[in-house]
C-alpha cells in the first residue's frame, strides 16, 4: 500500500539503513512519541498528587478548628439564697433548682470578671453576658453542686465553654460584618471578647471533648463531639468482624479446597464477584426490609448497621481470602497429604496459617471500607438521630439507637449553625485518621508475615 | 468446622440479645425534621435537669414519625411523634386500628416560612403572594386572560421587582413546608390575581380549580429541593438571581449570607409571626401516646417540660433558636397537665 519504496526518477535513493549517529526523521518521531508517552504518565501522577494535596489541605484547613475550643475561666459564686432557700442543704431541694436557676449565677460571674478588670463596655447588665457563654455551662455547674452540695456559699473556679459565636470570632469564622444582622451576638460582645481574651479569661485550648464527647442539640454547636458515634462505629465493626470473618473464611476454604468445579460452584463464584460490585445502598434497603421490617430488630441500632455492613463486606473478604489461599503453593498441601494428613488437617495446620496474613489484610481493608460507608446507614435510621447518650453496657451498645462516624458527619453538615460545618470537617479528619491507621496495620501485617515463594 | 460453630453461636447470641431488648427507661421521640432541633434542645435540657435519662430523638419526617407512632402500644413503639402539621383523620384511624386510641395533641409554637436570597444579590426585598404566584404558576392572568406563564423576569409582572431571571428553590413535595407554601402563598396568589376565578369560569369545578392553583411551572424556573435547607442554601449560593424558601430558624442562623424578603409588606420576625401579621407560618406539634404515660418513666414530665414557660416561652431556648412562641401556651400547658386527649375534644 505504501509508496515509500517508490523512488522518483532522477533521485539518488536514500540508504536503506540510516546512520546510527544521525537519527533519521522516523526514529526521532518515535523517540519523541516515547518521551511524550512517559510524560503523560508523569502528568497523570502529578494531577493525582495535586488533587490529593488540595483535598488534604482543604480538609485540614477547614477541620483543624474543631480540635480547638474557646473556654472561659471564671469564679462562680454559688448564692445560697438562690440555690438552697431553706438553708438545710437538702439534696432534693437543691435538685429542684433547674439549669435556668444557675444561668444568672454564671452571668454574674462573667460580669464580675469584666468589672473587676475595669474593662470598659457599653453592656451594663449581667444578663447581657449570655451571648458569651454556652448553654451547656449551667448544666456543668449544676452537676458540680449536686455532686457536692457543700459548694453552696463558696466561690469556685470553673472552666466553661464559650458560645459558638465567640468561638467562631476567635477562630475567624465570625466577623464583625457578619454579626451586624446576627441576633445571637453583637459587636459590643466581640469587643468584650477581645478584652477578655487579652486578660486571659477567654482562651482557646485543645478540645478533647470533640473526640470523646456526645452529640449536642442545634443550639450548642460548641458542645458537640464524636465520642458516641465513634462507639457506635466500634460496635458495628465488632458485629462485622464477628460475622463476616468466620463466614467469609469458611466459605472461601470450602470453595477453594473442597468444592468440585462444576456449574454450581461456578455460579456461586460469579455471584460473589458480582456482589462485591453491588452499590451499598442496595444492602441498605435489604437491611431495612429484612432486619427491621421483617425481623423487627430495633431501628438505628449498631447491631442492624453491623449486619448490613456484614453483607457488604463478605464478598470483599471472600475474594481476598480465596486469593491468599490460592497463593499457597500446592506442594505444601501435597506434602501434608503425602505424610498422611487428612484434608482438613492439611488445611487447618498448613494452608490456613500460611494464608493468614493475606486473609487479615483483606479483612482489615473490608472493615475500613465498611467503616466509611454511609449510604446503607441512611436507610436503617442511623442518620437523623441525635447521638447524645453513651451506651451503658455491651448489650445497649449493640441495641440502643446510635449513630456512626460517617453518619454523624453527614448529620452535622446538614445543620443550620455554621459552627457545625467546621465540626463536620473535623469529624472527617478523625475518620481519615482511623482509616489510615487501619490500613497501616494491614500493611504492617502483610510486610511482617507474608511469605513469598 | 469450628468457625461454622462460631458463626452459628454468634448469630444465636445476636438473635437472643435482640429479643431481650426490653425494659426501656428513656422516652423515644421520632418525626418531623423541622421539629427535631427543638425536640433535641428540650431533650438535652431535660436530661440535665431531671433524674430521667435523656430522651432519644430521631427524625424521619412527620408522616414517618406518625406512622411509627401509630404502630401500637408497648415498649417497642415510640412514645411521641413530632409533626410539622396536624395529624390527619386517616392517621388517627390507622392509630385506632392498632390500639392507639388516646392521643394527646400538643402545639409547641409556630414556625415561619421565609423567602430569602443572596445577601449581595439582587434586591428581592418585597414580595406579595401574587408575585410568587405570577413567577411560579404554570398558567397566569395576563390582561384578563388565563394563559401559559409568559414571564421570564420578575420585572415582567411587577416593575418594582428586579429585572432578573426568575429562579426559585422551593421545598419538595415530601416536605411539610411544601404544604404551607402551597396553601399560604400559591393558593392566596391564585385567588388574588383572579386566576382561580378564571379557571372556574373556564369550566372547572371548585375543587379542580383549587388543585390546579397549587401547580408550579415545570420549565426549570421553579426547582423542588427534596433535601433540607442546607441544600437550598447551597443552590442560592450558586445562583445570585435565585430566591429560596427557608424556615425562619434556619434563616436566622445564616443571616451572614442570606437576606429575607417581606411578604405582603410584613417582615418575618418572631413577633410578626406570633401576632399572625406575617401570613406564611404553620403550627408545630407533637403527639403523646397516653397509654405510655406512667409506663415509660419521665414521659409526662418531658411533655410538660417541653411546653413549660422557661423552655417554650418567648424568652426560652426554643424561641432563641427560632420557634415562634405560642400566645396560648398556658392553655397547652393545662391540656398537657390534664392529659387531655384528642378524642375528648371532639
Amino acid at each position: 500500500m505504501t509508496d515509500t519504496s517508490f523512488t522518483p526518477p532522477g533521485r539518488v535513493p536514500a540508504p536503506r539503513h540510516g546512520s546510527l549517529i544521525t537519527l533519521d526523521a522516523r526514529t526521532k518521531k518515535r523517540n519523541a512519541a516515547e518521551k511524550r508517552f512517559r510524560m503523560y504518565g508523569i502528568a497523570a501522577i502529578a494531577t493525582g498528587l495535586i488533587f490529593l494535596t488540595v483535598l488534604l489541605s482543604a480538609i485540614i484547613a477547614n477541620g483543624k478548628g474543631a480540635f480547638q475550643q474557646t473556654f472561659i475561666t471564671t469564679q462562680v459564686f454559688f448564692d445560697p439564697a438562690k440555690l438552697d432557700k431553706n438553708g438545710d442543704r437538702n439534696i432534693d431541694d437543691i435538685k429542684k433548682v433547674s439549669t435556668f436557676g444557675y444561668t444568672p449565677l454564671l452571668h454574674n460571674a462573667i460580669f464580675a470578671e469584666v468589672t473587676d478588670r475595669g474593662i470598659e463596655t457599653p453592656l451594663t447588665k449581667a444578663s447581657e453576658m449570655k451571648a458569651l457563654i454556652s448553654a451547656s455551662a449551667a448544666a456543668q455547674v449544676r452537676d458540680a453542686v449536686i455532686a457536692n452540695p457543700d459548694l453552696i456559699g463558696e466561690t469556685v473556679e470553673f472552666r466553661i465553654l464559650a458560645s459558638s459565636r465567640v468561638d467562631g470570632y476567635l477562630k475567624g469564622r465570625v466577623s464583625r460584618e457578619s454579626v451586624i444582622r446576627d441576633k445571637s451576638i453583637d459587636a459590643e460582645h466581640l469587643d468584650l471578647t477581645d478584652a477578655l481574651a487579652d486578660a486571659g479569661v477567654i482562651e482557646k485550648r485543645f478540645n478533647l471533648s470533640f473526640i470523646t464527647g456526645a452529640d449536642a442539640s442545634e443550639s450548642r454547636a460548641e458542645q458537640a463531639g464524636m465520642g458516641v458515634s465513634i462507639l457506635g462505629s466500634l460496635f458495628m465493626m465488632l458485629v462485622v468482624l464477628v460475622l463476616s470473618l468466620p463466614i467469609g473464611v469458611a466459605a472461601s476454604i470450602y470453595l477453594e479446597e473442597f468444592a468440585k468445579q462444576n456449574r454450581w460452584t461456578d455460579l456461586i463464584e460469579v455471584n460473589i464477584s458480582n456482589l462485591a460490585a453491588v452499590p451499598s445502598i442496595v444492602f441498605g434497603i435489604l437491611g431495612l426490609a429484612v432486619f427491621i421490617q421483617f425481623a423487627h430488630l430495633p431501628q438505628s441500632a449498631p447491631l442492624v448497621g453491623g449486619l448490613v455492613l456484614t453483607l457488604m463486606t463478605l464478598p470483599t473478604i471472600i475474594i481476598s481470602t480465596r486469593a491468599s489461599l490460592k497463593a499457597v503453593p500446592p506442594s505444601i498441601r501435597d506434602a501434608a497429604l503425602g505424610i498422611g494428613a487428612s484434608k482438613m488437617q492439611s488445611v487447618v495446620h498448613h494452608v490456613l496459617p500460611l494464608a493468614a496474613p493475606g486473609i487479615l489484610t483483606g479483612t482489615i481493608i473490608g472493615l475500613a471500607q465498611a467503616l466509611g460507608e454511609t449510604a446503607p446507614l441512611l436507610l436503617i435510621g442511623m442518620v437523623g438521630y441525635i447521638a447524645s447518650n453513651y451506651p451503658d453496657g455491651i448489650a445497649s451498645g449493640f441495641l440502643d439507637p446510635n449513630s456512626a462516624m460517617p453518619a454523624q458527619i453527614y448529620e452535622w453538615a446538614k445543620r443550620a449553625d455554621p459552627a457545625y460545618y467546621e465540626r463536620a470537617w473535623g469529624g472527617i479528619i478523625i475518620l481519615l485518621v482511623v482509616l489510615l491507621s487501619m490500613n497501616l496495620i494491614a500493611i504492617i501485617l502483610r510486610r511482617r508475615f507474608e511469605r513469598r515463594w | 468446622m469450628s468457625s461454622v460453630k462460631l458463626t452459628a453461636s454468634a448469630l444465636a447470641i445476636a438473635a437472643v440479645s435482640a429479643t431481650a431488648a426490653a425494659a426501656r427507661d428513656q422516652v423515644q421521640v421520632a418525626g418531623s425534621s423541622t421539629v427535631l432541633p427543638y425536640a433535641s434542645i428540650v431533650a438535652e435540657a431535660f436530661g440535665e435537669n431531671f433524674d430521667f435519662p435523656t430522651p432519644v430523638v430521631e427524625s424521619g419526617g412527620s408522616s414517618a414519625g406518625l406512622k411509627r407512632f401509630c404502630q401500637g402500644v408497648g415498649e417497642e413503639h415510640t412514645d411521641i411523634a413530632n409533626a410539622s402539621r396536624k395529624i390527619r383523620e386517616k392517621e388517627i384511624q390507622a392509630c385506632a386500628e392498632n390500639g392507639v386510641t388516646d392521643i394527646v395533641e400538643v402545639r409547641i409554637g409556630y414556625d415561619g416560612i421565609v423567602f430569602a436570597s443572596q445577601l449581595t444579590g439582587p434586591a428581592y426585598t418585597e414580595f406579595t403572594q401574587s408575585d410568587i404566584f405570577n413567577a411560579l404558576a404554570p398558567k397566569v392572568m395576563v390582561d384578563g386572560n388565563l394563559v401559559d406563564n409568559p414571564y421570564t423576569k420578575w420585572s415582567d409582572f411587577n416593575a418594582d421587582l428586579p429585572a432578573e431571571e426568575i429562579l426559585a428553590f422551593i421545598p419538595g413535595t415530601k416536605h411539610g413546608t411544601r404544604e404551607v407554601f402551597e396553601e399560604k402563598v400559591i393558593a392566596v396568589g391564585c385567588a388574588e390575581t383572579g386566576a382561580m376565578e378564571a379557571m372556574i369560569a373556564g369550566g372547572m369545578d371548585e375543587d379542580t380549580a383549587e388543585d390546579a392553583c397549587l401547580q408550579v411551572r415545570s420549565d426549570g424556573r421553579s426547582v423542588d429541593i427534596d433535601g433540607d435547607y442546607t441544600e437550598t442554601l447551597a443552590s442560592i449560593d450558586a445562583n445570585s438571581n435565585a430566591v429560596g424558601v427557608f424556615g425562619l430558624a434556619f434563616y436566622e442562623n445564616n443571616t451572614d449570607v442570606l437576606k429575607v424578603a417581606t411578604m405582603a409588606g410584613v417582615a418575618p420576625t418572631t413577633e410578626s409571626i406570633a401576632s399572625g401579621e406575617y401570613p406564611v407560618s404553620r403550627p408545630l406539634f407533637f403527639y403523646v401516646k397516653k397509654a405510655h404515660i406512667g409506663v415509660i418513666p419521665g414521659l409526662k414530665e418531658f411533655a410538660e417540660f417541653f411546653v413549660a414557660d422557661e423552655i417554650a416561652g418567648p424568652d426560652g431556648p426554643l424561641a432563641e433558636y427560632g420557634l415562634v412562641s405560642d400566645p396560648e401556651l398556658a392553655d397547652t400547658q393545662n391540656a398537657v397537665a390534664d392529659e387531655k386527649t384528642m378524642s375528648a375534644e371532639m
